[in-house]
């Protein structure tokens, strides 16, 4: 396709090759090279599915272009942890019930670390802040924000790096 | 975190191991690592990607349809219109797994002649890329020629309205009478009439519709969709015009549903695609294709006109209902139904007139919705019983408490639930959780107030449906479990739970079992997971499938251990001598010693709710639910006067729910039923102008965010007399009514008058307090 070019996205560690044109956002991009776990539920910015980090910042794939994401480091869901490994934040969704339908949990995770990220220690208040361009319609958030807030003590008891 | 209150008649007759316990769910780890796939995820080599091209006008005349630019582009595969489907029609109502006849209201596939709504579907493409089939549905060429619409139901029902559906607008009509409505009023000492209104509800789930479809080697054409319904497969059949066995329905778990992946979505195009290119098709909505393609909650106007004596029994009570129907009938009847039966509420209402409507007009079409049709008469009731609280002077618990429907009583439609009436018990104990009347407002912009709803809802579909329920349980060499039922899960847990009877009945835990849903060929067909019935029908199938195999399995162990079978019991991976421990087998070997009996280690079992004829047409006397659910919700807010801004500070929910299986599931279809109830109260509208949506994105539709939701206070009640399993009634529908009127009900007590309209926007706060003072 003309006005196509072929870049290299770094995801989850890995180096990913793929030809894309200009619009194509880092969204599709990621769900074109299989990383479905992406979930695209407005493309506009309005629900935070999509979240992944780029270079630790949580934000909307849906409104960034696969292009200018060459050279930073793309972490989604999957790259968080695995089930022999998981991730704190991981671990309390599932054991707190935080998920239900469970669409919204990928970008509601990423957007949990990107609000520990910047304050490794948020009051409740502050998750509610950060997490509020992230719709959930199953959960009235209540597990969510508990299962955030736990994990973040545990976080810090562990000392993990932010 | 819940609190299980127990109450003298509620104390356990079992201790049961996995049921009632905060579990994580089975499905829990596959979605917070990413892995779990939903319908959207799935893909395959060499499949097009299909666009729906639709009506920018909600009453017109096709007059032109051109598609050979779009199907000149290159990559365009195929484009289907109405011209190539002559004779197709798909059916809008659909009882889903049962063999009752359904109603006349098939609806064309795509726009043939006339367009009734905005956003009606005219041409379908596929193309080789998403991109492709996107600039060809800019190149589909149509002119619309408007006709004259009508977007109100009571403009809809004046002679000379311009005609959308049947004869006179009314596509449906309930009556439900007893005893003598007028002369009550007659007597009364008071009548007390208000007219409530609610609004377009959208169900925004988090995943847009989206289905994969492809013809296998048996020329079946599967279907990887996101449904609450597998048992479509025999509407699409007969809409593509194959037979029933020709159409397989592979579900997944559903990124959320709410009542809106009931009716059919993108399963009839994706068929009509697959069979015409013979290639793999996949159809996913962008969010506004959602906002516009499926149904919406109804709106109703409930007009109450409520008899009272002074010493506050309700004497009498007229309602009055008028839904919007929107142009496609869909469960329109069904829906208002729910409405009619519950109009009264959990009170006992001796001389009793409803009359309700559903009117189709060029609005969207309505359907189900979490609720359906029961929660927007809750949402009045419940506002009434504080206005004749308040006229009659008295508090409104105790005015409450003299008109309750107790244990025993009849309901509206002069059933008896077999159940325990406890909305006595539950509306005392949020209304004492959440503290009781304030004794001030507070001075100032800002005031503080109270309010409560209690609510009856049904759970399991209506009962002259005739619905069924099937799951096989069997038990493998290895001592584990399997599972197998068509239901679908759209988050609740519905499948989770099923595993955790099983194994409580099998004596074995969760980490066990696995469980296989949602295929219409492969799994046994476990009917709709809609109406607060999965737990109860499918969960009711499950207990008495795994009954069944324990059943065998203590024969085997009891003969090995040279004992009657009723002293032997299963648990902890274990059978042993009820008296007697030490006499025991591993569950393991126990199933190894059948399997060389070959004693049969399966079961499937089909469970039949009660069936039941048609309500009277005259008089709606009969049997119209299995059972219901009663519970109670008590609200506090801050209301700006100077602004109108309204703020939730504490939501307090006490329900019965029978048995509670999953407590962490339990208490997630409080606290999101609780959310959508609060939308709904505050800030939820679908607005349409001459049927066109103007609020077709979720910066214009407004739901509750992470910020307006306060910690729900659940209490749970277990009356342990509920029809499902271990005494179990339901929850994902009773966990929304009640919230929408305890709010209403605080702001009517924070600024001493009362918004009629949902929802409680400021504005109409504000407009409400003007009124209050130039009425002054
Ligand atoms: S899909 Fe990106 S914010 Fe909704
Ligand atoms: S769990 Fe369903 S949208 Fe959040």
């Amino acid at each position: 396709m003309k006005n196509s070019k072929e870049i290299i996205l770094k995801i989850n560690g890995r180096n990913e090759k793929i030809t894309v044109p200009s619009h194509r956002t880092l969204l599709e991009a990621l769900r074109e090279t299989g990383h479905v776990e992406v979930k695209c539920g407005c493309e506009k910015g309005d629900c935070g599915a999509c979240a992944v980090l780029v270079d630790n910042v949580a934000i909307d794939s849906c409104l960034t272009l696969a292009w200018t994401s060459e050279g930073k480091e793309i972490t989604t869901i999957s790259g968080l942890g695995t089930p022999d490994e998981p991730h704190p934040l991981q671990a309390a969704f599932r054991d707190l019930g935080a998920a239900q339908c469970g669409f919204c949990t990928p970008g509601m995770i990423i957007a949990a670390q990107g609000v520990i990220n910047d304050n490794p220690a948020p009051t409740d208040d502050e998750i509610r802040m950060g997490l509020s361009g992230n719709l959930c319609r199953c959960t009235g958030y209540a597990k969510i924000l508990d299962a955030v807030g736990h994990a973040a003590s545990e976080m810090r008891k562990n000392g993990e790096p932010s | 975190m819940s609190t299980i209150v127990n109450l003298d008649d509620s104390v356990p007759n079992v201790n049961y191991r996995q049921v009632g316990k905060p579990l994580p769910r089975t499905d829990a780890a596959g979605k917070v690592f990413g892995k779990t796939p939903y319908a959207g995820d799935y893909q395959m080599p060499g499949m097009l990607h299909m666009r729906v091209v639709r009506a920018d006008i909600a009453s017109a005349e096709l007059t032109h349809l051109d598609v050979e630019k779009a199907r000149a582009l290159a990559g365009v595969v195929e484009i289907i219109t109405a011209a190539d489907l002559p004779d197709r029609m798909a059916a809008t109502d659909i009882p889903g797994q049962t063999g009752q006849k359904r109603m006349d209201t098939d609806q064309q596939v795509l726009v043939r002649k006339r367009v009734k709504y905005f956003g009606e579907p005219i041409a379908l493409i596929a193309a080789e890329t998403p991109d492709i089939a996107n600039r060809a549905a800019e190149l589909v060429a149509f002119t619309l020629k408007p006709i004259p619409g009508v977007y109100d139901p009571i403009e809809a029902m004046k002679p000379g309205a311009p005609i959308v559906q049947g004869k006179d607008n009314v596509v449906a009509t309930h009556k439900i009478k007893k005893g003598d409505a007028a002369a009550g009023l007659a007597a009364a000492d008071i009548v007390i009439e208000n007219t409530y209104k609610t609004p377009f509800q959208e169900h925004a789930f988090l995943e847009p519709e989206v289905g994969l479809a492809w013809i296998d080697e048996n020329e079946v054409i599967n279907i990887r969709v996101c449904t609450q319904v597998i048992e479509h497969f025999r509407a699409i059949a007969d809409a593509v015009g194959v037979p029933h066995n020709k159409v397989r329905i592979r579900g997944a778990l559903v990124g959320g549903g709410f009542g809106g992946k009931e009716d059919v979505t993108v399963e009839i195009y994706l068929a009509l695609m697959a069979k015409r290119t013979l290639r793999p098709v996949r159809l996913e909505y962008t969010r506004e294709d959602s906002l516009v393609g499926h149904g919406k909650r109804h709106p109703f106007t409930l007009t109450y006109k409520t008899g009272l004596t002074k010493d506050g029994k309700i004497c009498g009570l007229d309602v009055q209902i008028i839904a919007d129907s929107g142009a496609y009938v869909f469960l329109s009847p069904y829906v208002l139904l729910y409405g009619a039966v519950n109009a009264p509420g959990p009170y006992k209402v001796e001389n009793l007139n409803v009359f309700a409507q559903a009117v189709a007009t060029n609005n969207m079409f309505t359907s189900a919705f979490r609720g359906f049709g029961g929660m927007q008469s809750c949402a009045a009731y419940e506002q009434q019983m504080d206005e004749c609280a308040k006229a009659l002077g008295m508090d409104r618990i105790e005015f409450r408490r003299l008109n309750y429907l107790n244990t025993g009583d009849e309901i509206s439609t002069g059933f008896v639930p077999p159940s325990a009436i406890w909305t006595e018990k539950c509306v005392d104990l949020a209304w004492k959780n959440l503290g009781g009347e304030l004794a001030l407002k507070k001075d100032g912009p800002i005031k503080i107030g109270r309010g409560v709803a209690a609510y009856q809802q049904s759970y399991g579909r209506l009962t002259f449906l005739h619905d069924t329920s099937e799951a096989w349980v069997g038990v493998e060499i290895d001592g584990t479990v399997i599972v197998r039922s068509g239901v679908t899960d759209i988050g609740a847990g519905q499948v989770s739970a099923l595993g955790q009877i099983a194994v409580e009945i099998l004596g074995v835990s969760l980490e066990d079992v696995i469980i296989y849903n949602s295929d219409s060929a492969v799994t046994p067909l476990a009917g709709t997971t809609t109406a607060t019935r999965a737990l109860y029908m499918t969960g009711n199938a499950t207990k008495m499938a795994a009954e069944a195999v324990r059943k065998r399995l203590v024969a085997r162990a009891a003969k090995s251990f040279g004992v009657e079978p009723d002293v032997v019991d299963l648990g902890g991976s274990r059978a042993f001598v009820i008296d007697n421990p030490e006499t025991s087998m591993e569950f393991i070997d126990l199933v190894k010693l059948c399997a060389s009996d070959g004693i049969h280690r399966s079961e499937l079992v089909n469970f039949k709710a009660p069936f039941s004829d048609y309500l009277d047409p005259e008089t709606g006397q009969g049997q119209a639910h299995p059972d219901y659910v009663y519970g109670a919700h008590a609200i506090e807010v801050s209301v700006d006067t100077d602004t109108g801004e309204v703020r939730v500070l504490r939501s307090v929910a006490v329900h019965d729910i029978g048995q509670c299986i999953n407590r962490a599931a339990v208490e997630g279809q409080i606290e999101g039923g609780t959310q959508n109830g609060q939308g709904f109260a505050l800030s939820e509208e679908m607005l349409y102008e001459e049927g066109k949506l103007v609020t077709p994105s979720f910066s214009e539709y407004l739901m509750p965010t992470s910020m307006d939701m306060p910690r729900v206070e659940i209490s749970l009640l277990e009356s342990r007399s509920g029809l499902g399993p271990f005494g179990a009634k339901g929850i994902g529908e009773p966990a929304i009514s009640p919230v929408a009127p305890a709010i209403a009900n605080a702001i009517a007590d924070a600024i001493g008058v009362r918004v009629f309209e949902m929802p409680i926007t400021p504005e109409r706060v504000v407009n409400a307090l003007k009124g209050a003072v130039g009425q002054m």
